[in-house]
């Protein structure tokens, strides 16, 4: 596989810094926001835009995490497991704005499982979805409200999303497929 | 019944001293004196080994009563395919053969057979249950040549002295299937690192032993003859030898599979298993026991403590194996792997090929005088019967039991690969099982 | 760079808790990276889950990797966490039938095995052995395949022969999972020992870990050792000599250079076995032993081999005490002991059903 940035360190700062201005705007302050990332990456992101506004707007803001396997469609059609983390939200979620964070948009389906698993945590007031890269191939009806970078691809090819939390680095890369 | 010709095949006859290329010719079911003289057939020799039919002391041909598990007729077919045209049929049926009616049907049904001979055992006490004494005098009369509750012991030692003290009366054997009942309850396997491994109950070497210990010490006391079955322990060999060492009339026997297996055999299965593999094929009893217990036997066997190899054949049906380990009947088809299994110790270089052929032919028939009722037997000397084995030493196979002609499929050696293959039967002078064409299949097989 | 080097490389346990409302109540344990977005790295996911975990059945230990043991306990803790939600309910094995088929009384393991299930969604079918055609001599082989004929994807079994899920396993392409096999293994209950005591005490490289009672008779015994093994800690069994496996102690060398069970010490001494451990587990003492001729009488047992706190006392401060139930108070274990606060016990029945989901959702229907 051969890798092509996407996005550098810098674009990538920038990107959840804008997010992080989005979501405080259309929520109308931090109060009443929680921020769920997804596993793996959407986790990281999370905490940092909880970071970032606590920092402009003064006031803590809870974040956690959200594991959706379990809630998955496709488990038999995968025959292997993936593995499981904890869920964890520090805070109950009826009647707050609850915002879904993750790193790549693409069919749907992860969303999907998440908004099934949030069920199980209470009724939030809405859910939004913010996303570092919308890539398209949507199977399903969902769109996100903040989108970092919007990335026309092709199937084949494969968005990846480096953190330096969980891989050392920030960057997005697209990485091509050869022969296969 | 006419004449015929083995031509140039590897005579070995331990009971002449005898291991040269020599031609032998059987008239009318005799050794002829004179191979010269021309004959009806020939059978082709050069390259094989010819041998007197072999002898087998312990074998279960389960009819009558257990039929589905094998017949007289499928037994001796599977004793002819596997070189032996004499075999000893335990009385461990159903009704159990302790009286003459029995006898006399396993020796009709076996005749009618006309494969290999059958000499019948007949049970110590009624029904095998060791309470009271079978009348082991019309027993005799009706052609029994030993006596024993073979699959159970004679528990009782009184019981055991008076079976011993009233069989030396007729001149017959004992054979005593040693195992302690109290020591072994329950345990379906060895006792050792196997069966911890695996969780199974398993029964020690000891309770082998006291009962041998026991049984030489009556033999000793009686001056009847005792004959171990199936001795697998070194410290039974031990016993056994100490006995005759002290001039007590002690003989035993050693099955192929507790010269070549251990325990592991449960835990491992044949090649290709799933470990552990609980394989029930390698249950049996006594159980297949560790490696130095195997060890001991083979050098019994061939120093001679050990008199001769049995098979203790005993075929079952599919469903009483293909179920828990210790639910599963004890047993092991054997018959038809028991040339090739001794020719391992041969070709380890652990027995030379002459005792492996003795331990098969002359040493059983001495073992239980056998030639008070069959002259001759266990020889190719002139006038002995014509009961001969072909065989080809060095032939190699895979142990596939949908080829045994026994009923009985059970087999811990299932694809197994081998040396030593028998290619043709005479019992009587009758050719009984030829497998020249089937030895050439093999061969193309191989080659092809 | 390598997809896979990204997908397996570990969390950084510090960089997760910096949030501080992520409390990890059971430690930080490394954990590897799996079940991203399918698409945005599934092929990489799954291969990084492929090479951590290859069983269709669970038979036993004595074939996981030390990987492997920590692949199900990180699964595990996830589970724990489904459990304490106000809804412990979700849809992972929504379409796949599990059959619990017991060949031996036993409602604790049959109820937690059946909670898991229904945990995660699963439609659960119980089968005993009495009332059914079991009992009128149907073989376990053609009782294993009308189970898979009627649908049935995850065969649950507890039997009193040892190796009868081998024997199931042979004979059925639903997934096997032993619920405990006569004296021979109990793959879950060793496994949820294995969960209790690294939540308590980390990692278990080098821990003490001494196993009291009759070791002879004991599945749980016997798994425990081989999981215990792999995963570094040091196992000290403590019984009276009639109620030791042969062949154990001392390394069996054999053809095939194998050991009756993994590395573990003899100490018949109890207050030598408990010197120092850090685990002290004791083992049910079945009251017809005394029949068999194994011991003289229930007082001298418990007054030889009983946890009590004095013995207790010798061991480590923080170490923790076991049973994997049910109970004989005032035999193998003083009701004081049982209710202190070194105890686990009734922990480890916590963790069985996290543990039990788990082995559920990991073997649960490939296709």
């Amino acid at each position: 596989m051969s890798g092509r940035e996407l996005m550098s360190a810098d674009d990538l700062r920038r990107a959840v810094v804008r997010l992080s201005h989005e979501i405080v705007e259309e929520a109308h302050g931090a109060a009443g926001l929680v921020l769920v990332g997804l596993h793996t990456r959407g986790a990281p992101l999370a905490e940092r835009m909880a970071t970032l506004i606590s920092g402009f707007e003064s006031a803590a803001v809870p974040w956690g995490t959200l594991d959706v396997s379990l809630h998955r469609d496709d488990l038999g059609r995968r025959g292997v497991r993936p593995a499981l983390h904890r869920s964890e939200i520090p805070v109950g979620i009826t009647d707050k704005d609850v915002v879904l964070v993750d790193d790549v948009l693409y069919t749907g389906r992860t969303i999907r499982a998440a908004l099934d698993a949030l069920n199980d945590f209470g009724r939030p007031r809405r859910i939004l979805l913010a996303v570092l890269v919308d890539r398209g191939h949507r199977e399903l009806p969902i769109r996100a409200d903040f989108v970092g970078k919007n990335v026309p691809t092709r199937r084949d090819e494969e968005v990846q999303v480096l953190l330096r939390e969980t891989d050392g680095r920030d960057a997005v890369l697209l990485l091509a497929r050869e022969g296969d | 019944m006419g004449s015929l010709l083995i031509h140039g095949a590897r005579l070995i006859d331990p009971a002449r001293g005898v291991d040269r290329v020599e031609d032998v010719r059987f008239v009318d079911g005799r050794v002829a004196a004179n191979a010269g003289e021309p004959a009806d057939r020939v059978l082709d020799g050069v390259g094989l080994v010819l041998a007197p039919g072999f002898v087998d002391l312990h074998c279960h041909l389960r009819e009558p009563g257990q039929e589905y598990k094998e017949t007289i007729h499928s037994g001796l077919a599977a004793a002819v395919h596997g070189g032996f045209t004499t075999v000893c049929a335990m009385p461990n049926t159903e009704p159990a053969t302790d009286n003459r009616s029995v006898v006399e049907y396993v020796l009709r049904t076996a005749r009618a057979a006309g494969l290999a001979r059958v000499l019948p055992i007949g049970a110590v006490t009624l029904g095998r249950s060791g309470k009271q004494l079978a009348e082991l005098a019309e027993l005799a009369e009706a052609g029994c040549v030993a006596f024993s509750d073979d699959g159970s012991p004679v528990a009782d030692a009184e019981l055991m002295r008076r079976a011993l003290e009233y069989a030396s009366g007729l001149g017959l054997a004992v054979i005593n299937h040693c195992e302690e009942p109290s020591l072994a309850k329950g345990g379906v396997m060895h006792e050792g690192w196997v069966c911890t491994r695996l969780g199974l109950k398993g029964q020690p070497a000891a309770a082998e032993e006291v009962m041998v210990a026991r049984d030489c010490q009556l033999a000793a006391l009686t001056g009847g003859h005792v004959h171990i079955a199936h001795v697998s322990t070194a410290g039974a060999i031990e016993a056994v030898l100490a006995a005759k060492a002290r001039g007590a009339q002690v003989t035993c026997e050693v099955t192929p599979h507790h010269l070549t297996l251990t325990d592991e055999a449960a835990l491992y299965g044949p090649p290709g298993s799933p470990v552990p593999a609980y394989d029930t094929a390698a249950r049996v009893n006594p159980p297949l026991r560790g490696t130095t217990d195997r060890y001991a036997c083979r050098l019994a066997l061939a120093d001679g403590t050990i008199d001769c190899v049995a098979t203790d054949h005993a075929p079952h049906a599919l469903t009483d194996k293909e179920c828990e380990f210790d639910q599963a009947a004890p047993g092991i088809s054997g018959l038809e792997t028991a040339l090739p299994l001794l020719l391992e110790l041969v070709q380890a270089g652990e027995l030379p090929l002459a005792r492996a052929v003795e331990a098969l032919t002359i040493a059983p028939a001495r073992a239980l005088g056998l030639d008070r009722f069959v002259p001759g037997i266990g020889t190719l000397a002139p006038g002995a019967p014509a009961d001969a084995v072909l065989f080809d030493p060095d032939a190699e196979w895979i142990v596939d039991p949908r080829e045994f002609a026994s009923l009985g499929k059970n087999t811990p050696f299932r694809g197994r690969r081998v040396r030593g293959r028998v290619i043709a039967t005479v019992c009587d002078g009758t050719l009984v099982y030829d497998g020249y064409e089937a030895a050439a299949a093999v061969t193309a097989g191989r080659s092809g | 760079m390598a997809r896979d080097d990204l997908q397996t490389a570990p969390v950084n346990g510090a960089a997760r808790s910096s949030g501080a409302v992520i409390a990890a109540e059971h430690g930080t344990r490394s954990s590897a990276i799996a079940g991203a977005e399918p698409g945005a790295g599934a092929r990489g996911a799954a291969q990084a889950a492929a090479g951590r975990w290859l069983h269709h059945h669970v038979l036993d230990l004595d074939d996981f990797s030390r990987d492997e043991i920590e692949y199900v306990l990180e699964t595990t803790d996830a589970m724990r966490e489904v459990l304490a939600r106000d809804v412990p309910r979700v849809p992972a094995l929504r379409g796949t039938t599990v059959a619990t088929l017991f060949y031996e009384a036993s409602t604790r393991t049959r109820a937690s095995f059946e909670l898991a299930g229904k945990v995660l969604g699963a439609d659960v079918i119980n089968v005993s052995a009495s009332g059914s055609s079991v009992e009128k001599g149907e073989s376990l082989v053609d009782t294993v395949r009308t189970l898979r004929a009627i649908g049935v994807n995850i065969l649950v079994m507890r039997h009193k022969s040892s190796g009868a899920p081998y024997l199931a396993a042979a004979h059925t392409d639903a997934a096997v999972l032993n619920g405990g096999d006569g004296w021979h293994a109990h793959p879950t209950q060793a496994l949820l020992d294995l969960y209790t005591m690294q939540s308590r005490l980390g990692s278990l490289r080098g821990r003490r870990v001494a196993i009291v009672g009759d070791i002879a008779h004991s599945r749980v015994a016997r798994s425990d050792i081989w999981g215990l093994s792999v995963m570094g800690a040091e196992v000290v069994l403590c019984a009276p000599p009639t109620l030791l496996p042969a062949g154990l102690g001392r390394r069996v060398q054999t053809e095939q250079e194998e050991v009756a069970l993994p590395g573990v010490t003899i100490e018949p001494q109890i207050e030598r076995a408990l010197r120092g451990a850090d685990v002290v587990m004791t083992l049910r003492l079945q009251h017809e032993r005394m029949h068999s001729g194994l011991l003289p009488s229930l007082r001298e047992y418990s007054r030889r081999y009983g946890i009590t706190s004095e013995r207790v006392a010798l061991a480590a401060p923080h170490a923790l005490v076991m049973h994997p139930g049910p109970m004989n108070e005032g035999v193998e274990i003083a009701p004081d002991v049982a209710r202190s606060v070194q105890s686990v016990i009734e922990e480890q029945v916590t963790n069985g059903v996290a543990v039990r989901m788990a082995l559920l959702y990991l073997i649960g229907r490939g296709a």
